[in-house]
């Protein structure tokens, strides 16, 4: 069953392919279309650390001009949020939840491809500006005001040419498109789940897929909104963030950071999701606490919405805005820390399988504890006025972002590659790429905290010798090799298994949600019949008739 | 071949899900809020903040006419939608044009008063922070009123043709939804732009 379908998909013509792929509203091309887009972007990304990694792992260095090394953090920044990590959860969301929730589709399939190709045209605009950038002025070329590119930094005197724009111009548009995709996320979540799937039943994938798409229509707004009034301000002489005209650039701060913070819970939530799918399967128990992790969920998700000055407490807030922001960020620890709880509690006593998608999940567990904990000092007001915008923040967010969210979504490669190819990923290969990659993970970021500690600013292109950050720059850049040399074989392995991958047949993990439950690749129209669902664990309940799930629940 | 070992018997009560129209434009205009919300809050902490006139008082005139007009259209966007969901075409089709018609009188107004003030005041979005705000909020709800008015007049053109009936009573009460919530940001822009503001 699952190898003719693999023999279909080999005889397509590549102009069929492109063809698919443009007219396509199914959502699991869309997804794949997404996954992809966003692996390239990584790609990209990536080299873009590596080039900034060279340039600072010496003193004085001269492999990169000033001014390339500021366009190369702001690309940097903006690729690694805006089209990788969304694009990626976009695409295993698009891709898995009509699955997980036994539907043929996404809600409005025909959004779900305007969506896609709004994002995926935001990006290649973004590197447009490399060529077009400089304007007739032949000023700078790619953007370079950094990734929240403060007021006035981006107003026409600072940023003459047309960079700038590029950047809020592409965001407008990846923006249109998030929008758009949250809105299908929550129609295809409450409106298009099968018989018996109640909200209680859902798998909490598509639960945290249903509060990322919550929290984007009320963060992704906000920096439309302010995209549109920082284009006022550049094209048709508005005063927003000017301050010659009584104008506040503190506003912009304000505006950037209401979509700032909740979008690191837009990202880190659907990881959840990952890691609240794969942990229970590999150790061969039922999701511990399942209604406390809905809650502690949304309730992150509503916390999330008031905290976001604390990247602020160096502007010069009020001692009650202090304390406000201290404290709700603070309180953010505490859904964050049932979860964490009820991940262990879940392979406690459990018969642990160490695949690679439990490796990688084990590796979130621990890092992401250790992000969150350098996140509380940093939360507190007294301590970020002495590491705001150094090193130890690069280390911190960083620790979110590839130690957290990055590792989970390789988590998610490796767990649902066999049901989107119908090949299971080499196992050995994956091991390595876990190992080598962990290593430099460690390599490269824990010792990043250190410079931070001793008053490294970030986003300087150089520094001087003899401030005894020389050893601890050059641990961090030959950790980013390890990390290249791990993504690399991750690659290999993908491109491999493809088409030398052991057959995964429908169900390889011995899984318990619906995707398991049809072929792999899952064929266009997902499931032959409506599916019809009694417990949290539909696909045990088939298995294990004399022994089902709904007795219990 | 089967694709899907996973029919089950499943229990015999019925299967109600919410409908995903209302659902997506519910979404939909929880966005547009915070887009407005924004806007809001810059109107807001702006106020009072121009370094040189014109103020709100030299320049503004509370515009109860038009605001008249878009909040009535409300209702009979509701009576049509009533009187179509009884399968009632005809009279649908007349309460839909009134909105039709009691939209564009808005979006005239707003117009004629954007005409005023640039022509007859000199007063741009580039005057000074009071104009920048005021542009940019107003402008975009009146975006919106322009985008509701298009819909609206596809509708209508369909709605003369025949070609609205009692099944399409709950498309174009999604479509109601999205001009019910035109009108109640108006409700905010007015208070914040010519009450408050003024």
């Amino acid at each position: 069953m699952a190898s003719e379908s693999i023999a279909l998909r080999v005889h397509k013509s590549p102009l069929h392919v492109v063809y698919e792929c443009v007219a396509t509203a199914d959502h699991k091309k869309i997804g794949l279309m997404y996954i992809v887009y966003a692996l390239l972007f990584l790609v990209v990304m990536g080299i873009e650390a590596i080039l900034m990694r060279i340039q600072l792992s010496h003193a004085n260095a001269t492999f990169l001009s000033p001014e390339v090394f500021n366009r190369l953090f702001t690309l940097h920044g903006t690729t690694g949020v805006f089209f990788v990590a969304m694009p990626i959860l976009f695409g295993f969301g698009n891709y898995l939840v009509p699955l997980m929730i036994g539907a043929r589709d996404m809600a409005f399939p025909r959004l779900n491809a305007f969506s896609f190709w709004m994002t995926a045209f935001g990006g290649f605009f973004l590197y447009a500006s490399f060529f077009a950038g400089g304007g007739l002025s032949q000023a700078g070329s790619a953007p370079d005001v950094g990734w929240f590119a403060y007021a006035p930094l981006t107003s026409p005197t600072f940023s003459p040419g047309h960079s700038t724009d590029y950047w809020t111009l592409s965001l407008l548009l990846a923006g249109v498109g998030s929008i758009g995709a949250a809105v299908n996320f929550i129609a295809t979540i409450l409106c298009m789940r099968c018989p018996g799937m109640t909200l209680s039943r859902m798998p909490l994938l598509a639960w945290m897929n249903l509060v990322m798409g919550g929290l984007i229509l009320v963060t992704i707004s906000p920096l439309t909104a302010a995209q549109l009034m920082l284009m006022a301000d550049r094209y048709i002489g508005g005063h927003f963030f000017d301050t010659a005209a009584g104008g506040s650039v503190v506003m912009w701060m304000h505006f950037f950071w209401i979509f700032g913070h909740p979008e690191v819970y837009v990202l880190i939530i659907p990881c959840f999701g990952f890691v609240s799918e794969i942990v229970p399967v590999f150790s061969r128990k039922a999701m511990f606490g399942y209604p406390a992790m809905v809650a502690a969920s949304v309730s992150i998700g509503f916390v999330s919405l008031g905290v976001w000055a604390h990247h602020m407490f160096t502007v010069g807030m009020p001692s009650y805005g202090n304390a406000f922001f201290v404290l709700t960020t603070m309180v953010v620890a505490v859904p964050t820390g049932i979860k964490i709880f009820n991940w262990l509690a879940t392979i406690w006593g459990g018969k642990i399988r160490f695949a690679t998608p439990m490796l990688f999940c084990i590796g979130f567990l621990f890092q992401f504890l250790i992000a969150g904990l350098t996140g509380i000092m940093l939360a507190t007001a007294p301590f970020d006025w002495q590491l705001s915008a150094s090193y130890f923040v690069v280390a911190h967010f960083h620790y979110v972002i590839v130690g957290g969210i990055l590792f989970t979504i390789f988590a998610g490669f490796y767990y649902w590659y066999p049901k989107i190819t119908g090949r299971m990923l080499n196992e050995t290969l994956g091991k390595w790429h876990f190992w080598i990659f962990l290593i430099g993970f460690h390599l490269t970021f824990d010792f990043m905290h250190i410079p931070g500690l001793l008053g490294m600013p970030r986003r300087v292109y150089t520094y001087e010798a003899g401030r005894g950050w020389e050893t601890w720059n050059m641990i961090s850049s030959i950790g980013a090799i390890f990390q290249a040399a791990g993504i690399l074989i991750f690659v290999y392995n993908m491109i491999v298994s493809y088409f030398h991958g052991a057959l995964a047949g429908n169900d390889p993990w011995d899984a318990w949600t619906l995707e398991w439950a049809t072929t792999s690749p899952p064929p266009d129209y997902n499931f032959a019949g409506v599916p019809a669902v009694r417990s949290r664990r539909p696909l045990w309940d088939i298995k294990h008739p004399d022994d089902p799930d709904w007795k219990y629940e | 071949m089967s694709a899907s070992p996973a029919v089950m018997a499943g229990n015999d009560t019925p299967w109600v899900l919410p409908s995903r129209g209302r659902v997506g434009m519910i979404s939909l205009i929880i966005a547009e809020s915070a887009i407005f919300m924004i806007f809001v809050a810059a109107y807001i902490f702006y106020i009072g903040k121009s370094l040189d006139g014109p103020t709100p008082r030299q320049v503004l005139k509370i515009p109860i006419f038009i605001t008249v007009c878009l909040l009535s259209s409300s209702l009979t966007m509701h009576w049509a939608i009533a009187t179509l969901r009884k399968g009632k075409t005809a009279s649908f089709n007349v309460f839909w044009l009134i909105t039709l018609v009691l939209g564009a009188i808005f979006l005239a107004g707003t117009g004629r008063e954007w005409q005023h003030l640039i022509y007859q005041e000199g007063f741009t979005i580039q005057t000074n922070l009071f104009g920048t705000t005021y542009y940019s909020l107003v402008g975009l709800h009146a975006s919106h009123v322009t985008a509701g008015l298009i819909g609206l007049t596809i509708v209508a053109i369909l709605g003369l043709a025949g070609k609205i009936k009692r099944e399409h009573s709950e498309r174009c009460e999604v479509f109601a939804l999205y001009w019910h919530f035109v009108d109640a940001v108006w409700v905010v822009v007015f208070t914040v732009v010519y009450i408050v503001g003024r």
